[in-house]
Parts: C-alpha cells; structure tokens; sequence
C-alpha cells in the first residue's frame, strides 16, 4: 500500500465522514434531549435539494448554503411540534419527514426544472485543497463545540437533564419543551448542513435520494459512539472510512467484497444496541414527556 | 389524655413546650379543601406549622397528605381554604413560585438525575447567571453547603453510585442550595435502612437548630416520637388533631389514625374453618438497596377462611402479591397450592391450579383497558376450553358467559361488546370478580379490591368475598384499609418490613394495637392475641 | 389533559381525575365511539393530507380539481386503471398488514422494506432454480414459502432481540433494511454460484412453473391481489378468532395485564414479529413472482408506504385493505394527473408522507381535544392512551390514584 494510497485513502474518509459528522451531530443533539429523530434521512434530502436549488436561483453556493440550512430547519420544525407540542409519535413523525423529504424534491424538481429529482448544475463550494470543500473543517471543528456546549454550558446540562428525565427536569423550574425545540431544530439545521455538503460540496447538483441511507448511518453513529460527541466522531470516521474503502476497492478493484464494508456500519450498530459488548446507554428519557414520566 | 371522637382538634395543651409557642407560623393552611370529581380528598384540613420546628404530618395511606403537599407546593390549587407562608398569603401557580417562596420538597421518589454528579443535580434549575457552567465552582459551593449542615457527600460523585441514604442527602441538600427555609419531606424514611435514618435524623436537627422548618410526612409513630417537636394527623381527608409530640403518646396517635367509626359492616357468619389451601414458606425475596422486600415470611391461608394481611404500604404487599401470583420468584422459600409446590409455576399454570387473583390496579393489572368486556372476560382464560379449542377462540361462549356474569355480578354496561375503559370504576372491579369467581378457585387473592370504588361497589365487594368464604374457598385480603381488614378478616396479619409482626384473630385486637404494630411498634403489648391465633408456621407444618 | 396539549402546562404534575365516579354509559355512545372514531380519524387524515396536497398542487400553479379529478379516472376510469390500481395495492396491503400485526404487538416495524426484499430474493431465486422441471404446484408453493421464510426470519430477527435485550426494534428494523439491500446486492453479484443475470441487476427470470398467474386478460393483474386478501382474510381470523391473536392484541395493549394472565411477553412479540416478517416477504415475493416475473436488486420503497397503509388502516385487516386500496389508487392514477393536469406524479408520494403527519397529528389531537368531546358527548371516557392509564410516576400523588404497580415487568 503505498503513500498516495493511503492519502487518497485518507482524503476520501474525510469527505465521505463530513455530511456524517454534521447529520449525527444534530441527531445527537435531538436525542439528548429525548427526542428520537429518525427523520435525519428526510432532513438532509431536503437539505441537499434545497441547497442546490437555493444556489441555482441565487448563483451562489453560500447563499445556497443558508437556503438548504434553513429550508431543513423549517422541516424540523415540522417533528418538534409533532413530538413535542402535540406529543405525537416520535416514529411516526420522524418516518413521515423521511417520505417528506425524499418525494418533495422529486416533485419540486418535476415543477420547477421538469427532470425527474436532478437539479440544474451549480457552483460548488470553494474547496481547501485536494478536493475537500470548505465544510470539512467546519464539521470536524463542530465536534468540540457540540461537546462544549453539552459539557461545559447551563443550556447543555439542562439539555441532557431534559433528555435523561423530563419529568425531575421540570420540577426544578425548568422549560423542557423549549430546549427540545432548540435541540429538534439544530438537528435540523446540522443535518440540512450534511445534506448540502453532499448537493454543492461533493457534487454540483441534487439527485434524488442522493444521501442514499446517509441520514440512517448517522443514526447509527449516535448509537454506536454512545451517544457521545467523541464517540460519535469516531463512529462516523470508522463509517465514512468503510464507505471510503469501499470507493478505493470499487475503481482499483481490491479483492474486499464491498457489500460487506457497505453493511459494516449497520451490522456494527447492531450489534452495539444489543448491548453484547458494552452497555447501549441511550438517555433515560428517550421519547418520554414530561407528564407521562 | 382526652379521646378524640368525632375528628375535632382540641388543641388546648398546657404550654410548656421548650419551643416558643407563640413563635410565628411559617406555614398556615386552614380549612384547606380539594376535590376531584366527586371524591373529596381534602376536606377542610388546618395545618399550622411554626417557625423552626419539626412537625410530623401523620396519616394513613390514602389520608389526603400528599395530595395537602401537592396543594402547599403549588401542583394543584385548592377549591376552598387559605395558605399563608411566613404570615403573607401564598397563592402559588407552581413549583417554581413554592421555591421563591422558601419551599422546598424532598420527594420519596428522588427527582434526581443518576447520570449527573451530585453537584450537577444540585445546581441543576439554579445554575447561576452565564452561560459557561464552572463545574469546579460549583462543586466547591455545593461542598462548602454540604459541610455547613453536616451532609456528608462528595460533590463530583456519580449520583447513581450512591447509596440511597446519600442521594436523598443530595435532595435537600437541592432545597437548601434553592435557598429553602422551609422543607418538606414525604415519607422520607421509605427506602432508608435504620442507620440512614439515625443520620437522616441528625441532619433534620441540625436543620432546626439552624432555624429552619421541616414539615415530614409519614405513617410511622415512631418517627413522629423520634424526631418531631408537633404533630399533624390527618384522617380520610380531615385534620384530626395537632399534639405537642412530648405530650402526646403513641396510642392516642394511632387512634387518631386509624380513627374509630366504622363506615361499613358485612354480615359476617362465623368461619367454619377447614385445610390449607394456600401457603408461604419462608419466602424471601431481594428488594433493592441490600434490604430484603420480603424477609423469611410465612403465611397459610386455610379453606373457609379470610386471612386478612394489613400493613402500611410499601412494607413488601406488592412482592408478596408478585410471588404468590407467580410473576417473581422468590430467592428462598416456596408457595404451596392445595399442598402442591406450584413455586416454579407460572402465572397461567397457577390459575388452572386453582388460584383466582383480584388485583389492586385495575386499569394495568387487571383488566385490558381497550378490550371489551368479552375479551376481558378471556383474560386468563383464553387458552382453556370451553373458552377455546384448539387455538380458536369461542367468542360466542365468551359473550354468552360475559352477558350472564354481568346479571350476576351487577356489571352495569351496554353489552359484552362494550370497551372496558368506559365502565366505572366499581363496574370494572366487578367485572374482575366475576372473571375471577366464575372459575370456582380454591383460593382468591384480593389486593386492595375496594381502591377508589364508591359506597355501593365497596358494599359488593365485601359481600362476594364473604360469600366466597363461606363457600369454602381461602381468601388472602391485603390491605391498607385498616376497615376493610378488620371487617372482613377472621384472622388479621400485620406485615411490616418483609415480616409478619403480628398475627391475631379477628375481634380480639384493637385498632390502636393493629396500628402500633403497622408504624413499626411492638413493645406495647395491649390487647394481643397471639395464643389463640393457629400460627402460620403451625398450620403449614 | 387539555392544558398539556397547549404544552403550557405547569407543574410536572398532570392533575388527573379519579375515575371512580360513575359515567353515565348511553349504549349508542359507546360502540358509536369505539367503532366511529377509528374510522374518523383516518378519514379526517386523509382529508387533511388531500386539502394540503391541493394547496400544493395550486401553490405550484396546476388546478387540484383537475389534478384529482384525472387520478381518480386514472385510477378507476376503465378496466385497465382498476386492474392497475389492483396491482398497485398488492404489496400495499400485504406490507399493511405486516405493519399491522406487529403494531398490535406494540411494535412499530420499519424493518417492512427489509423483509420484503429479501423475501423477493428468495423468491426470485428459488423461482429461477429449474428443480428438474418440478410441475407448479410444487415449484410455486416452494417458491411462495421460501419469500415468507426467509422475510419471517428477517422479521424475527428484531423480535428476539427485544425480548432478549430489549433493544429497539425501531433501531434493529432500520439497520436490517440495510443489511438486507447488501445481502440482495451480494447475491445478485454471485452469478457464478446463484442462477442471477451477469448484467447484476435482477435473478434469472422466474421459471413458468413459478409464476403467479395473471388473473385479468390484457392487464398486469396477478394472482398476488388474491393472496394478498386471503391474507387479510387470515389475519383477521387469527387476529380476532383464535389464542395466537388474542395474546398479540393483550400484550400489545397491556404489558401488564397481559402478564397476570400469564402471556409471555417476548414469545408473543417474537410471532407478532416472525407473522410480520411472513406478510412483508410475501408483499416482495407476489412482487417478485406476479408482477416483474424476477428479483430486481431495487429497493422498491413500498415497504415505507406500507407503514402509512397500516396507520391509515389502524392496524385493522379491512381498514389495511382499504387504505392499500387507496394508496394503489393513488400510485396507479398518478400517471394519468401527471399527462393530463400537467402535475408531477411525485405528489403521490408527497401525499403518502402527509396522510402518515396527518395521522400522527389528528391522533395526537384526538387524545386531547376530540376526545374530550366525545366524553361530554358520549359519556364515553377520555380517549387516549397517553397519560390516562399510566400511573403517574411522580413522588407525589394524590393519594386517591392507584399506585404504579409493581415495577414494568
């Protein structure tokens, strides 16, 4: 294996780990507050398309940038008044936003570029060498301040009070709804930011369903790093670095059986939530309201 | 001591307690009154707490103390009656304007977070200004607080790796780091083990010394002797009386508790006594924090027979109720039905063998809430014929019988097709009973079968297990209805801590020793009966 | 529980009214409200979900009266849209039903996708093996019971490990959809070993002998829509006619109770979930067999449209039916709106996503506002599981409330 390998190698787990990083990122952010969200998949699609439309439109991929971010966030929106304000179920919500967000696009790009789910060719982010547009250090520099934010702020410890009991947070004065709001919507605009890294960072136009299961690996990211940031960020490099494999064995046809690499993250978080070689520590108050302990 | 018949509060004691009578309240509820829907469940309580005092608030379960602790702590807002805090009327919209105000509660089940530290769980809700959290800091602040009342614990300790006697340290160490003058603890001695209490009990005085107030809610006279200067006692939702503790003594609490009128009475033709139909041998089963739920006990319940278990609650009913059901298997010892070891059997193998079962939660226990009362009726039954055969489900027959159970048993309902959850509640215990009785079991366990039913389904109830009994079956009656017990039962046990603490028969025993028996006293040896009583271990031997 | 809906509620405490007082039951009210508000719920949903997929269609500049009106007639306008809108339904209603029985299990299966596909897979295979010219009535039972096979083990897969560890199923279905879309990509990439295409898209086409038989001349419509409602058929018999059923609904409605009686809980999800997993691999293998005559490696989506079937449906064999029957109306006209009213056929999809918020939405609003309603009108009580039942775990209760039992079992 020589040097230009590895560093290729190396590159790639690096763009492949970054719209992982930002989508687990939110997701973590939801479900330490006690919001299951396994609507990240919905939340990126909407994210990627809106990005790349936004960019379209305005001929510039950051103003792009915050139209996809926004867009996202607005859809998340969506799952916090459903799981929060009429406590509705957090599944049901959360797989309704991923229908949501795969067949709008495909309508709106019918509507508005009449192809089937592909938008226009845009502008791409600027990138900082080898290929790597500039969201990369963002996400990877978000992994510390996530941390922070969580483990050094008042707003963090209320977040993870909210997530680990509602009920014992609220009877100390505190508004659980709201910093699940907070937490639901950041989801939304980390993962809206994953989604765009994938339309106008990687790539430099939208394609329907082009996250293709990223949002479910992020999920599993959460779950598999412990609902950690760290481990999070270790999860998505170890994901985002099979997927990277998988790539390099693809075009210089190394004898590794992709399928296997592909379904490394699944078969791994599988296992982790099983608890077989750790204990699975998801917050005690996942998808509990306030009320109903 | 004067008696105290008809519930007033002659509170006119001689005034030489060494506490400044005249000290002003720091807490004045009068004639506080809370309904829900038609059962009242506060009904025009005074409760006058002084300034730097201990004061007990004694009752029985069910008295209406926590829900008067709810309405002091701005949870619910009383329908009528007045609350003064530090003399200026406090009308609070919730918990957080009960804190402001000096308040602060250590509920008997903590409100902490176990993944936090015990600083974390302390500061949580009052974290100071800023955004940046100064965990140092805060674990000094938390730790000098800690050392000024003498609570021992370490503030960067996971709160989940300590000791439950500690967490609770952790509770009112939260109240005080609120700024609390006032505390309130609800049964706070529940989970503890006897040293933890000892130590609880120090705190709690250096608490007075240091002029605060401490309002502790119990059901144990010996508490109230131990550590409280005055004391409230509250019975079915009325003040009863208030007693300077030093001048009071425990039987006339526990009379004041458990009170003397008799509401109801079942005619009761005398027991025609016959074997053992269902026993306990030395079962012991592990409750949490090291202390056994149920420690060596033994029990026999005979045909024709009703074997009445009385206790304050969470002295180890449900894990008896568990084992005997067959949904937890005890760590030592065995259940006998009609002499056979059914220890290992399940739930479902149990009832075939003859156990009918009347659960004290009807809406989780019970009955399944969206199925109707057909189906209910299948419950337990299901899988044996004529109910069903060979894995179909006669639903016709099901109907048929639910339709008679319900003439027979006076379920009040449309049809068998009609959802159980739209029944009363006396409806719903009766359709239990009939599911229950029709099977003509050998023995009926009954688990608090009158909760939250009115007059007339209590009346029913007493009647169909009378009945049962005289028809031959055993009937084990657990309760913390000290009426019902005394009632129904030709032979009363006193369950307290996983321990049989007194066995007597029905009619020799008084209410006042039942009750000194069930707050954990037993030295005052009045009116026990124990000679005539055929012992449990006797029996199963 | 209205002042929790309008989320301002104070305390942490839910103030709930003992249920001792007698209701004043009126035999109409009752069964009026058991049976009405189901229904009413999923209609009010779908209403909903058309009202502001019409906003949709008008915003993006088309007319919704001309645009449903042209899914309608393309969905049932002659003999060929019916049978389309038939064929459509097939795997609808039988991923419906599979989404059912696990719910009435209490357990939510996003793992429908997953199973279905694998069962296809098996299908397709087996149904592509020539078995030394094995007559029909073998090869296509073998070929039937290989697809529900393999997707009851795909489905009892996440049963087992929620009886055994409790992980949740909702996490275990969804990484299992993907494991399955590499397991069906490895297979179809071992044309050495396996009798699939060497361009790596499909299996082999299935034999004659293993076809599902096309049932309506000159259309697409296959034996699946037949298997599909006798499935209904079945469910609902062993749903509501025998033990196996009865211990489903128990457990799913009541954990606890279900445990008095002496149900196992675990044993009974593990069924739910293996009869989940048979239904979903039979949606894939009547795909398989009736309508492509082979596997192809494509996730077909359907597997998540199956789980608003069985919302819509409320879990209920004949509401599935219908609400597939609906939802294959809305795939089979979406052709004709997109040629006719010029708007995409993606909002069929949009659509789906919409009915599944409606659903969760008009449910939630049920339990706190329309139920009340039906309370004050029918006497019925307050509808709703959430918080009604459930014990308040809180350290102080009113005293009068029934204590949480002992600990969830």
């Amino acid at each position: 294996m020589d040097d230009f390998f590895t560093i290729s190698l190396l590159v790639a787990t690096l763009r492949t780990a970054t719209p992982l990083i930002f989508a687990a990122l939110g997701g973590l952010l939801s479900e330490r507050s006690g919001v299951v969200n396994i609507g990240l998949e919905g939340l990126m699609l909407v994210g990627a398309f809106m990005a790349a439309t936004g960019a379209h439109y305005a001929g510039d991929p950051f103003v792009g940038l915050a139209i996809g971010v926004g867009a996202a966030t607005l859809a998340a929106v969506i799952h916090a008044v459903w799981c929060i304000t009429l406590r509705g179920d957090q599944v049901v919500a959360g797989t309704a936003i991923n229908l949501l967000g795969l067949s709008i696009p495909a309508f709106l790009t019918q509507r508005l570029f009449d192809t089937a789910g592909r938008t226009p060719t845009i502008d791409r982010l600027p990138t900082i060498g080898r290929g790597l547009n500039v969201l990369v250090p963002v996400a990877f520099l978000l992994v510390p301040i996530v941390w922070y934010l969580l483990f050094r702020t008042k707003p963090g410890l209320r977040v993870m009070a909210a997530g680990e009991d509602p009920r014992a947070t609220e009877s100390v004065g505190i508004n659980v709804a709201r910093y699940r709001y907070a937490c639901v919507l950041a989801s939304g605009a980390l993962a809206g930011l994953g989604g765009a890294v994938l339309s106008i960072g990687d790539l430099s136009f939208y394609t329907s369903n082009m996250t293709q299961g990223r949002g479910f690996i992020a999920l599993a990211a959460v779950i598999f790093g412990n609902w950690s940031p760290l481990g999070t960020l270790a999860a998505t490099l170890l994901f985002g670095g099979a997927q990277a494999i998988q790539i390099q064995a693809q075009t210089t046809g190394l004898p590794i059986s992709t399928d296997v690499l592909i379904a490394l993250p699944y078969v791994l978080t599988l296992i982790a939530i099983t608890g077989l070689f750790r204990n699975s520590l998801p917050p005690a108050g996942l998808g509990r309201h306030p009320t109903t302990g | 001591m004067a008696q105290d018949r008809n519930g007033a509060a002659p509170d006119h004691h001689a005034h030489h307690d060494d506490r400044a009578d005249d000290a002003p309240l720091a807490i004045a509820m009068r004639g506080v009154v809370k309904r829900f829907g038609t059962v009242v469940a506060n009904d025009g309580i005074d409760l006058p707490v002084r300034k730097g005092e201990i004061h007990a608030l004694l009752g029985e379960n069910g008295a209406g103390k926590s829900t008067l602790m709810n309405i002091l702590f701005g949870l619910y807002h009383p329908d009528e009656g007045e609350i003064a805090v530090d003399g200026r009327p406090a009308g609070f919209k919730g918990p957080r304007d009960a804190v402001t105000a000096g308040l602060g509660m250590v509920h008997q089940h903590f409100m902490l977070i176990p993944r936090f530290t015990v600083a974390e769980n302390v500061i949580l809700g009052s974290e100071g200004s800023g955004v940046a959290l100064d965990r140092p800091a805060a674990e000094r602040r938390v730790g000098e607080l800690a050392e000024r009342y003498g609570l021992r614990v370490d503030p960067r300790a996971r709160l989940g790796d300590l000791p439950v006697g500690v967490q609770q340290r952790v509770e009112i160490l939260r109240a005080l780091y609120q700024g609390s003058r006032t505390l309130i603890l609800d049964e706070p001695t529940a989970l503890l083990t006897p040293q933890e209490v000892d130590e609880l009990y120090a705190i709690l005085r250096r608490l007075r010394a240091a002029g605060d107030t401490v309002i502790f809610i119990t059901h144990k006279l010996r508490e109230v002797a131990a550590i409280s200067d005055r004391v409230t006692v509250i019975r079915r939702g009325r003040t009863v009386g208030t007693r300077i503790t030093a001048e009071t003594t425990a039987a006339e609490l526990a009379e004041l508790m458990v009170g003397r009128e008799v509401v109801l009475r079942v005619e009761r033709p005398p027991a025609h006594v016959g074997d053992p139909v269902l026993v306990a041998q030395g079962l012991t089963v592990a409750g949490g924090h090291g202390q056994p739920a149920l420690a060596d006990l033994s029990l026999t319940v005979n045909r024709g027979e009703i074997l009445g278990v009385c206790g304050v609650e969470g002295n180890g009913q449900a894990e008896l109720v568990e084992t005997l059901a067959g949904l937890r298997r005890p760590d030592a010892g065995r259940v006998l039905l009609k002499g056979q070891d059914v220890t290992a059997a399940d739930p479902h193998d149990r009832r075939r063998a003859g156990l009918s079962y009347i659960p004290e939660d009807r809406h989780n226990r019970g009955l399944v809430l969206d199925f109707s009362l057909a189906e209910n009726v299948l419950l337990g039954n299901a899988d044996d014929a004529p109910f069903s055969r060979a894995g179909r489900i006669d639903a016709r027959f099901a109907r048929s019988l639910t339709r008679r159970l319900m003439q027979t048993f006076d379920v009040r309902a449309p049809s068998p097709e009609t959802p159980a959850r739209s029944l009363s509640g006396g409806n719903q215990q009766k359709l239990i009973i009939a599911r229950e009785l029709h099977r003509e079991p050998d023995a009926l366990l009954a688990i608090q079968p009158t909760r939250g039913l009115d007059v007339g389904a209590i009346e029913f109830v007493h009647r169909q297990l009378v009945r049962e009994r005289d028809q031959g079956r055993g009937v084990l009656l657990i309760s913390f209805d000290l009426d019902e017990i005394l009632d129904l039962s030709d032979r009363i046990l006193v369950l307290y801590q996983g321990r049989i603490v007194g066995e007597f028969l029905s009619g020799k025993v008084s209410r006042t020793e039942l009750g000194l028996r069930m707050g954990g006293r037993s030295e005052d040896g009045q009116g026990r009966e124990r000679e005539g009583a055929r012992t449990s271990a006797g029996a199963a031997a | 529980m209205g002042r929790d809906a309008s989320g301002k509620a104070r305390g942490p405490v839910p103030v709930r009214q003992p249920d001792a007082v007698a209701t004043g039951v009126t035999p109409v009210g009752v069964r009026l409200g058991a049976a009405a508000r189901s229904g009413l719920v999923s209609l009010a949903a779908i209403g909903v979900a058309m009202l502001v997929g019409a906003l949709v269609i008008a915003v993006s500049g088309d007319d919704p009266v001309l645009a449903y009106r042209a899914l309608l007639s393309g969905a049932f306008g002659d003999r060929r849209g019916v049978a389309e809108t038939l064929v459509a339904s097939t795997p609808l209603i039988l991923g419906g039903l599979a989404f059912a029985v696990a719910s009435r299990a209490g357990l939510f299966n996003i793992g429908i996708e997953g199973q279905l596909f694998l069962g296809s897979l098996a299908a397709g295979l087996v149904a592509a093996y020539g078995l030394g010219g094995a007559p029909a009535a073998v090869h296509l039972p073998l070929a039937i019971g290989a697809g529900m096979a393999v997707g009851a083990v795909w489905g009892a897969i996440p049963g087992v490990l929620k009886a055994r560890t409790g992980a949740s199923e909702v996490i275990t279905t969804i990484m299992l959809n993907y494991i399955a879309y590499r397991i069906s990509a490895f297979a179809i990439g071992r044309d050495d070993l396996l009798p699939v295409n060497p361009d790596r898209v499909a299996t082999d086409p299935a034999l004659p002998g293993a076809r599902l038989a096309r049932i309506l001349d000159g259309t697409r419509l296959h034996a699946g829509i037949l298997l599909a409602i006798a499935a209904a058929v079945i469910l609902w018999y062993l749903l509501f006619q025998t033990t196996t059923g009865y211990r489903i609904r128990a457990v799913g409605l009541s954990r606890g109770a279900a445990a008095y009686a002496g149900i196992s809980w675990g044993r009974t999800i593990t069924v739910a979930m293996v009869l989940s997993g048979a239904l979903a691999g039979l949606a894939g293998t009547s795909e398989a067999l009736g309508l492509q005559g082979r596997h192809y490696d494509q996730p077909p989506g359907y597997g998540f449209t199956a789980i608003a079937v069985g919302l819509v449906g409320r879990n209920h064999p004949l509401g599935v039916v219908l609400a597939g029957l609906l939802f294959g109306a809305l795939n089979a006209g979406a052709t004709e709106m997109q040629s006719t009213a010029g708007t995409s056929k993606e909002l069929v999809q949009v659509l789906q996503g919409l009915v599944i918020l409606a659903v969760a939405g008009v449910a939630a609003a049920e339990r706190f506002r329309v139920g009340q309603w039906f309370a004050a009108r029918f006497g019925g009580p307050r509808a709703g599981r959430a918080g009604s039942d459930r014990a308040s775990a809180v350290g102080m209760e009113p005293d009068l409330e029934p204590r949480a039992g002992p600990p969830a079992l």
